[in-house]
């Protein structure tokens, strides 16, 4: 068994702000996906959500600059570890997240085992 | 409580050691304390000669007013008489103990709170991790609860041989670790106490499902575990929110014992329940323990299973969406192939059995007999030959004789259906 990370990615439309029942329904879909997941005993680490309103970036030149999100168009919203056999098993899983249905995308990584090369 | 006829030896008998199971056991937690803990077996045998003294005695003179009280004058006499005669005190317990009384000094108090302190440690000693589950479970059988090797056999379908040697294992194993447990630390008792927890759970299981080919519930391993809980839960060291938890949820599905088998022993599955049957009054303690639960932040994995059997026991309404979500967040907490069944369960109730069939096809279980018993409902009324091929598998790995009759019924239901 290999472990996966999911990066979870979204872009922030200046387009109308999901109201409190799209909310809800968000969630839900959310637990389910990761319940059905953590059914099959496959989930590693439920992970956690990145703030958007703390947020810096350190970079050289004694640099700093508030949030990721000025610079980057698609910021990370947060992250999961799964495990899974094989990155395709891993992306089966990924194509059933519910941030694809709100113009969000999933990074799927496997994380490095002593055993690999690259 | 009027003495019983001294003529009727064989209800004597048989009243002794059922109804002073739990008074052997606070015997021996209280000698075991004074004695120190790797003298269990000296607590033991001390406490079987003082049942045996009773017997004699009561078989004559009938059973007395305060049978306690009797019992344990009995047990601090024979307790005394056992330092006198032995070096045991003089050598070892003394230097342990670091006492600078003589033996007459040593007054054995039964008191109720020396019988809970005594009670609570011998838990801890007892559920040690040093021992592999089932182990831990005939050990608190045995030494929490009073049970026999015979009844113990009978709790596991096990021959006493079996039971014996698990037994003499489990305490020899412990006689090395030292049962160290004189006082505990507040850390060590947060760490000792999810064992205890466990073990406590799992002989509540045991109960509940039964895997006893005849009985489906064993009443007595229920209500063994809720006395223990309750007695965590009644100590000012333990009474945390998971052990509230804990309790809610014993007292919950307890509600239903009555309900869950009719006269012939068969199960009643939930939707055929006689709500009539169900336990007002442990449902209120559950309600109770479950609100005391929700007291700090913290969330286990009981205080999840408390608030599913919960919207079970108590609420008839809308309860699977919620129910699903509890599923989702056990399961993410701690994974379990029957919490996993369950979640597919409650999804089919929220968004029907085809899609339900497509989360059950993700799981892995097929050498589950529950799996298969699930897939051969959610195929009923989608495929009934699939249904049944299902309920075929489940029929063949289950050992419950009173499960094969649920899913034999099953099975004849489809095949009627067809024709």
């Amino acid at each position: 068994m290999n472990e996966f990370v999911f990066i979870f990615r979204n872009s922030v439309s200046e387009g109308a702000r999901p109201s409190p029942e799209q909310m809800q329904q968000l969630l839900t879909e959310w637990m389910n996906w990761m319940g059905s997941i953590a059914a099959q005993d496959k989930l590693v680490d439920r992970g956690n959500r990145l703030s958007m309103s703390e947020g810096k970036t350190v970079k050289p030149g004694n640099v700093l600059t508030d949030g990721p999100y000025t610079e980057v168009k698609e910021f990370i919203n947060g992250y999961t570890i799964v495990k899974a056999a094989t990155i395709d098993e891993a992306v089966a899983l990924a194509r059933e997240c519910p941030i694809l249905k709100i113009g969000g995308f999933v990074e799927v990584r496997k994380i490095v085992s002593p055993e690999d090369n690259s | 409580m009027a003495p019983i006829m001294a003529n009727d030896d064989n209800a004597v008998n048989k009243l002794i050691p059922h109804l002073f199971r739990q008074e052997y056991a606070k015997m021996t937690a209280v000698l075991s304390r004074y004695f120190g803990w790797q003298y269990i077996d000296v607590a033991e045998d001390i406490a079987s000669e003082a049942f045996l003294k009773a017997t004699e005695h009561w078989l004559q003179q009938g059973i007395p007013a305060n049978p306690s009280a009797w019992l344990y004058t009995v047990a601090r006499n024979k307790a005394k008489d056992y330092l006198k005669r032995n070096q045991l005190f003089e050598t070892k317990i003394k230097a342990a103990i670091k006492a600078t009384k003589t033996t007459t000094d040593i007054e054995f108090e039964f008191n109720d709170t020396i019988i809970a302190d005594s009670q609570l440690s011998m838990i801890f000693v007892v559920c040690d991790p040093i021992n592999p589950a089932p182990a831990q479970i005939c050990l608190a059988l045995q030494i929490l609860c009073g049970f026999s090797v015979e009844e113990i056999a009978n709790a596991f379908l096990c021959h006493a041989e079996t039971i014996k040697k698990r037994l003499q294992r489990a305490r020899a194993n412990l006689r090395t670790e030292g049962f160290q447990l004189r006082s505990l630390s507040q850390a060590e008792i947060s760490t000792r106490l999810d064992v205890v927890l466990k073990t406590i759970y799992l002989l509540f299981n045991e109960g509940y499902f039964s895997q006893r080919e005849k009985e489906l519930v064993r009443k007595d391993l229920c209500s063994e575990a809720i006395r223990l809980t309750l007695l965590l839960a009644e100590n000012n060291l333990t009474n945390i929110p998971r052990v509230h938890a804990l309790l809610a949820l014993l007292c919950y599905q307890s509600s239903r014992l009555n309900a869950r088998t009719n006269d012939a022993g068969e199960a009643i599955l939930y939707d055929d329940q006689d709500r009539d049957l169900w336990d007002p009054f442990l449902i209120e303690k559950g309600n109770y323990y479950f609100w005391k639960a929700f007291g700090s932040q913290e969330l286990s994995t009981y205080h999840l299973e408390a608030g599913i059997a919960y919207w079970h026991t108590t609420r008839t309404g809308d309860k699977w969406p919620q129910i699903l979500q509890l599923y989702n967040q056990l399961l993410m907490m701690e994974y379990s192939p029957v919490s996993a069944i369950n979640r597919t369960f409650a999804f089919a109730k929220v968004y029907g059995n085809e899609q339900a069939i497509k989360e059950a096809a993700k799981l892995d279980l097929k050498e589950n007999s529950y799996y298969h018993g699930l897939m051969g409902f959610l195929y009923t009324g989608i495929d009934a030959a699939l249904a049944v091929t299902h309920y075929q598998q489940a029929l063949t790995l289950t050992s419950s004789l009173v499960e094969k009759k649920v899913f034999k019924d099953k099975i004849a239901q489809l095949d009627s259906n067809v024709q």
